[in-house]
């Protein structure tokens, strides 16, 4: 099974990829050796294609290392993407990597999301930003989402953090290994509707 | 195989001289580029269809290519693109039918959906129905050409009772239809159904997008009993600038490319030369790279570039269209011919479909 990691944190290391880290550790013990699958881990660090997402936006289409990550993305048995909180919301950098998916490339993905924040008060970004972005792009995002703020990483908070973590990330598990290969939604090639389907959807068949 | 080439019509400053060419040069410019193409031995002049600024490409191509008929003897007219989706599929017919006329059936058409959202409701129409408007209006439009009466009904125009297009076709043949579009699969398979063209523009884009869009064409084309798949009539863009040096090439351009709209402000020039068909060096540069087009698309029978682009003043341009017509084209249509099956077809012209017409027209009247 493929697992793919998207990471938005810009510092390295940043506590957004520590927390994907903890999530995948997590993730790869519940799986176990249930059915013998190897977990094939991929981490997308926004960071490193940046510049490239910039690109795409202005010219539509991605270079071939974008491609490549966003391959790696749709392409997954399951997803778990972590942005830093900025300013109330994901990061831009995060964002803008979800909008040059192609429309529908995630549909039914298995989906975890989680967030790190300076403080706890930004916690339901995760339920506000994250979660309404993945149902427009019709993943299946785990009902829990793990939002970590500095405090969480130590002190009295810290075993709170580790359960949540290891909720989700059975949550994921449990979701990939319940879904089908075929997920992969078609991209256009394969479903299109056939032509005299068309006409005909028009009255313009002639028979 | 035909090549030729086709323009925009954009209006777009000299990023190098600071001075935008009037609308009136622009549309002049125009008609010199087209009758230069014809001069140096260039098959097909196209011209885009837009509604607005920064564009001075005709509204109504017919407009234009009338103009440039009257003022030339061989090369074909065509279009890139008709837009299928806003214009009235009536007047469709007959403005490229009386064209036909015009120009002794030196007249093909590329249908396209547009690229600006605006212009559907400028003419009253709904983006959202984008693909349903071009399959119905072209779906009219292929009967206004082939039967002399029509009675039609359809979703987005006022049906037709007892309606005659006129003129006729000439010679009671229509004009050539290719299809347009980047990545539109439905676009591909409505040039298949019909047995149409298909034309990729090539540009902007990377290889990958004409590749599967071709290839679907192609086996749909198959699928539709026109013939085996690499028989399909395939039409590919393409966007160069040619200097005797390339690194001369690359300097002079470069300016062109940082300012222009859709390139500006995006990959650098090296990282779009690299990604997508845009060449930007020697005449044996530009040989080469479209060489290889063939590899990605198989045998095909039209390609067009685009030169006249993001504010090139016009002596630059036509400096390139000698540049094509001498030295790049010439070994073009030698190595393309090279290794092409027998079997593989040209693009139809008016000549060609109408001794096809008549061939079938013997046949019948043999069995009969």
């Amino acid at each position: 099974m493929k697992l793919t990691i998207v990471s938005a944190g810009t510092t390295s290391p940043s506590s957004t990829r520590l927390l994907a880290d903890r999530l995948t550790e997590s993730l790869t013990k519940q799986l176990g050796d249930g059915d013998g699958e190897e977990l094939e881990v991929h981490v997308v660090e926004l960071r490193d294609v940046a510049v490239d997402i910039g690109k795409n936006m202005v010219t539509g289409f991605p270079s071939p290392a974008l491609q490549a990550e966003l391959d790696a993305v749709t392409g997954a048995d399951g997803v778990i993407a972590v942005s830093p909180i900025y300013s109330a919301s994901y990061s831009g950098l995060f964002k803008s990597f979800f909008d040059v998916i192609d429309a529908g490339a995630l549909t039914g993905m298995p989906v975890l999301i989680g967030a790190t924040g300076g403080t706890p008060r930004h916690s339901l970004a995760l339920d506000h930003a994250l979660r309404p972005l993945m149902s427009y792009l019709r993943a299946t995002v785990m009902p829990t989402g793990v939002y970590a703020a500095s405090q969480d990483w130590g002190g009295e908070d810290a075993g709170e953090l580790h359960s949540r973590i290891d909720r989700a990330a059975g949550e994921l598990a449990g979701a990939m290994a319940g879904t089908p290969r075929s997920r992969r939604a078609g991209d256009g090639f394969s479903d299109f509707v056939p032509f005299e389907q068309q006409l005909a959807d028009l009255g313009q068949l002639d028979v | 195989m035909q090549f030729g080439i086709f323009s925009v019509g954009d209006v777009t400053t000299d990023p190098t001289t600071g001075t935008t060419p009037t609308e009136n040069e622009r549309i002049k410019a125009t008609v010199r580029i087209a009758r230069k193409a014809e001069e140096v031995g260039l098959d097909v002049f196209a011209t885009g269809e837009h509604h607005n600024p920064p564009f001075a490409a005709p509204p109504n191509p017919p407009v234009l290519l009338a103009n440039i008929a009257a003022q030339t003897e061989r090369i074909i007219l065509s279009t890139a693109t008709t837009l299928i989706t806003t214009n009235d599929p009536v007047r469709l017919a007959e403005d490229y039918a009386y064209l036909q006329h015009l120009a002794d059936g030196r007249v093909d058409l590329i249908m396209g959906r547009g690229n600006t959202g605006p212009v559907y409701p400028w003419f009253g129409k709904d983006i959202r129905q984008g693909i349903p408007l071009a399959i119905e209006n072209y779906a009219l439009l292929h009967k206004l050409w082939r039967e002399d009466v029509v009675d039609w009904e359809g979703k987005f125009r006022t049906p037709l009772q007892s309606f005659t297009s006129t003129p006729r076709p000439l010679d009671g043949v229509p004009p050539f239809v290719w299809h347009g579009s980047i990545r539109t699969p439905e676009i591909a398979e409505q040039a298949a159904y019909y047995g149409d063209g298909f034309f990729h523009n090539h540009i902007f884009w990377p290889f990958e997008h004409t590749r599967r869009m071709v290839e679907l064409y192609r086996q749909r084309w198959e699928h539709y009993g026109h013939g085996p798949a690499d028989r399909a009539i395939v039409g590919l863009g393409g966007q160069v600038f040619m200097r005797k040096n390339s690194q001369d090439a690359v300097n002079e351009f470069r300016p062109y490319f940082n300012d222009a709209p859709v390139y500006g402000g995006g990959p650098s020039l090296e990282e779009f030369t690299e990604q997508t068909p845009l060449t930007v060096g020697s005449p044996q540069q530009v040989i080469d790279r479209t060489l290889t087009f063939r590899e990605n698309v198989g045998d095909y029978q039209r390609q067009l570039f685009l030169v006249d682009h993001a504010g090139l003043p016009l002596k630059t341009v036509l400096e390139q269209l000698d540049m094509l017509g001498e030295e790049v084209v010439p070994v073009l249509r030698e190595e393309f011919a090279k290794n092409r099956p027998a079997h593989v077809p040209d693009a139809p012209t008016h000549a060609s479909l109408l001794a096809a017409e008549n061939t079938e027209a013997v046949a019948a009247g043999e069995a009969r």
